[in-house]
């Protein structure tokens, strides 16, 4: 039951920071990407004030076996950069660059209504379903 | 088009600090407390294909996404209203695009974006530096070779 309070907390303030910063507006979004037009800096002090907290938090979640809840601490281990790696991110990037909005921002969005945002994350659910039915035949084969 | 500016007009530092921290703090809270990365393309995943056990957590997050429009209002008031200006055919596209590139990229702007980079993962940092430029490249040819 912690686990899952927890995790609601941290999708509030998650979602909270992403409107609180202009993200969850794509055309905020679209303004930090637009470098050949009128630069809105914003999203690099985003992503800097973001990761200026998790610097210090995520050292010391290295350092440990358990969560502070005692859970186990599952950190990513792969450290290749492969091709699925960098050609799943390019794809991303594409949309990205498309619509402006990324999965947090949508769904925020799709929680203040947004009938585009709504179509979008539909969309973005069927593509990781896609995904999904493309890998179950990759590993079946 | 016109050589290398700034949009002052548009550019809000104290807010995109102020907002980035709250995101760095939901971050931090859930790896020292749960001890999962804070990825959203990743939390959504797991959800379809579901395991027991695996369900609550990611569920009870993205609850906290859908939700956080009505604790800032609560909080602090009026909502700003987001611009989307793609009809329906581009978000479906782009949806699609984000949908398959997260999974097979194995992240997003918040989990290789924000905790890779927290963490200084090389691969993070790798990902980061590529949907970044697809971006940056996207917007440009969208907006000044076709737009």
């Amino acid at each position: 039951m912690l686990f899952i309070l927890a995790s609601l907390a941290a999708g509030l303030v998650f979602g909270l920071g992403l409107i609180v910063s202009g993200m969850s507006d794509p055309a905020k979004v679209l303004g930090f990407l637009d470098l050949a037009g009128a630069w809105d800096p914003s999203l690099a002090l985003v992503m800097g004030g973001a990761i200026a907290v998790g610097l210090p938090a995520f050292a010391w979640a290295a350092r440990r076996k358990t969560s502070l809840l005692g859970a186990p601490m599952q950190l990513p281990a792969a450290r290749q950069v492969d091709r699925r790696l960098l050609g799943g991110s390019l794809l991303f990037g594409i949309g990205w660059g498309v619509a402006g909005f990324c999965p947090g921002p949508a769904l925020v969005a799709m929680g203040m209504g947004e009938a585009g945002a709504v179509v979008f994350v539909l969309a973005m659910l069927a593509g990781m379903a896609l995904f999904e039915g493309l890998e179950r035949r990759r590993s079946a084969a | 088009m016109q050589p290398f500016h700034i949009d002052w007009p548009a550019f809000t530092p104290i807010s995109a600090l102020l907002g980035g921290l709250l995101i760095g703090l939901a971050a931090a809270s859930f790896v020292l407390l749960n001890g999962r990365i804070a990825g959203i393309s990743g939390v959504l995943g797991g959800l379809l294909r579901p395991r027991a056990g695996d369900i609550g957590w990611r569920a009870a997050f993205v609850a906290g996404l859908l939700l956080a429009p009505l604790l800032y209002w609560l909080l602090l008031g009026p909502l700003p209203v987001p611009h989307i200006e793609a009809g329906t055919g581009t978000l479906v596209a782009a949806g699609l695009l984000v949908g398959v590139g997260t999974r097979y990229g194995s992240g997003c702007t918040s989990g290789h974006g924000v905790c890779g980079l927290s963490r200084l993962s090389p691969r993070s940092l790798a990902a980061t530096l590529a949907f970044m430029s697809a971006g940056f490249a996207t917007v440009f040819v969208l907006r000044h070779l076709l737009g």
